[in-house]
């Protein structure tokens, strides 16, 4: 898709040679974009490393950056194996926040009276604090993962219904109009013009939906505590906070947010390659 | 019902009203006969309930009194609408499609497939004058470029008759200018029956063979009038004495419907 439009634009504009001063500008600005947030992380690293050694902290307070990379090497093994159920938690409840969300805000879309009727329980669900309704369904689901992934879902779940909901009507009335002149059936309305109007909508939702879930399950496992055989990193924090071993608990910390990152990352990813060629939102300026 | 037409007239009107839901009278008693092959305009102030017209007559909106007829049919019944293209006052492209998508989608509602398309598709971008942007995407392009794949995929279905909708109120004075003589030129060339919204006095009278002056509250025609001026017009058209007369004519037609149009709100 991309390369079309280099192309029309190669079209449109005569050959500028790569000494470019713009080009040349645009490198140099996207390495200081990597360069930039890194060397900042690692200056604050050595600040961090410093100020604990100096000032002689111990470890079971503030732990320095070196302990917790050391204990993170250390329990690699068990602290992947809680990552890996966090994972799976997370990408399952989200999964199901877009099936459920996606078909429910199409019957939204297609009907007024069930949207009046069934919007109320979608905004309970998601005002109500999923902290407070946990212990709830932890006692009336047998099963812990599903638990979790109940609740989970109940975080992630909101942001994608309303999107879809509000994009599917989003759609510019005169291109509408002009779909009813020639006579598109429901179905070509719906894949040419309904879905595409809605995709920057879902994008938004997608985005905040993949940190919400990440949240939603760290939640449902605090609240959930260390029982079970299969525990995820929050678990691994409230087990290490039980133990006073602090520098794990910075470890597990460290994971979560590092999974936070990548699931941001990949959303973000996604919704350029998806909108990049077209949307304002993603679309770069030149000059 | 209505009589069936004599060949020579694509739009019958006899008494056409439409009041919309909540009570407003867009149109009242409207009654206009267009022969194959004109070039109308429908001039008049905001509220006259030009568009209306134009979007009943394309099946847009529904009638609600009177009789409508186009090709001797009830618009959206027993015609195909590939014989009507529309062009609306925005450009009104999907902005996810290319410029060669756009204008193949009325083909492709119809079923066709991107192969069958093509040529038809590249006929209609060529007679635009953009057979070079088939690739590029609506927001690459200028206002008057985006209109003229607008009209692009008005001809694609290669339509009898093309409505336009105030089409180049958004555009500045040259792009219109030129706009209008593609217009022009595509209407002589493709035998095409062309009714032409719009709000100025010498647009209207640079295109059309016949001017439709309508006024508002309710929206009615109060004046039908016929042009003396031959074709093919180009920019000396608007030196000539019956250009000057001709907008003369008019402008006094569209002041009558005026008179009680508060100017203070």
């Amino acid at each position: 898709m991309s390369i079309s439009t280099i192309e029309a634009r190669a079209d449109a504009m005569p050959d500028q040679p790569q000494t470019d001063p713009r080009i040349l500008r645009e490198r140099k600005e996207r390495r200081l974009r990597i360069v930039m947030p890194i060397t900042a992380i690692l200056l604050a690293l050595g600040l961090w490393e410093f100020l604990v050694w100096y000032n002689e902290v111990p470890h079971y307070l503030i732990p320095a950056p070196s302990l917790i990379a050391k204990t993170l090497v250390e329990d690699w093994a068990s602290l992947m194996q809680s990552a890996a159920f966090t994972v799976k938690l997370t990408l399952m409840s989200l999964a199901l926040a877009i099936v459920g969300g996606v078909a429910l805000g199409m019957l939204f879309a297609l009907s007024r009276p069930l949207e009046m009727s069934l919007f109320p329980f979608a905004v309970i669900m998601q005002v109500t604090p999923v902290i407070a309704i946990a212990p709830l369904i932890l006692i009336y689901v047998s099963n812990t993962f599903v638990a979790l992934l109940i609740c989970a879902w109940i975080v992630a779940f909101f942001p994608i219904l309303s999107n879809t909901a509000i994009g599917l009507r989003s759609a510019d009335h005169n291109l509408r109009d002009l779909f009813r002149l020639y006579q598109a059936t429901p179905w070509q309305r719906l894949r040419y013009l309904l879905i595409p109007s809605a995709l920057p909508y879902f994008m938004a939702a997608l985005k905040i939906a993949g940190g919400l879930a990440l949240i939603g399950a760290v939640v449902a496992e605090f609240v959930a505590g260390t029982a079970g055989q299969n525990t995820g990193l929050a678990s691994r924090i409230l087990e290490s906070s039980f133990r006073n071993e602090i520098p794990r608990m910075f470890a597990a910390l460290f994971l979560v947010s590092l999974l936070g990152v990548v699931i941001f990352l990949i959303t973000s990813w996604l919704s350029r390659a998806v909108l990049g060629h077209w949307h304002e939102s993603e679309i770069k300026r030149e000059g | 019902m209505l009589d069936r037409p004599e060949a020579s007239n694509l739009i019958e009107m006899r008494d056409v009203g439409k009041r919309f839901a909540n009570g407003t009278v867009a149109i009242r008693d409207m009654s206009l006969t267009i022969r194959d092959g004109e070039f109308v305009s429908f001039l008049g102030p905001s509220g006259c309930g030009k568009s209306t017209a134009l979007k009943m007559i394309s099946g847009l909106l529904s009638v609600s009194g009177g009789q409508l007829a186009v090709n001797g049919h009830p618009p959206g019944q027993g015609r195909d609408n590939a014989d009507i293209g529309f062009v609306f006052q925005d450009a009104t492209l999907m902005p996810w499609a290319t410029v060669f998508d756009n204008v193949y989608l009325p083909l492709k509602l119809s079923g066709r497939s991107r192969a069958e398309a093509r040529s038809r598709v590249e006929e209609a971008l060529a007679m635009v004058g953009l057979a070079n942007f088939a690739k590029a995407y609506p927001r690459e392009l200028s206002g008057g470029m985006k209109m003229r794949v607008s009209i692009a995929r008005a001809m694609v279905t290669r339509p009898k008759l093309l409505l336009m909708d105030e089409p180049f109120a958004a555009l500045d004075e040259m792009t219109r200018a030129k706009l209008n003589d593609e217009v022009l030129s595509l209407w002589r060339s493709h035998g095409l029956t062309v009714i032409f919204v719009t709000h100025s006095v010498f647009e209207s009278v640079y295109l059309s063979s016949r001017v439709v002056v309508m006024a508002a509250r309710p929206g009615r025609v109060v004046h039908d009038i016929p042009l003396p001026g031959g074709y093919p017009r180009d920019a000396s058209y608007r030196m000539t004495p019956e250009y000057t007369e001709s907008c003369r004519m008019v402008s006094n037609a569209l002041e009558g419907t005026m008179d009680h149009v508060d100017l203070n709100h």
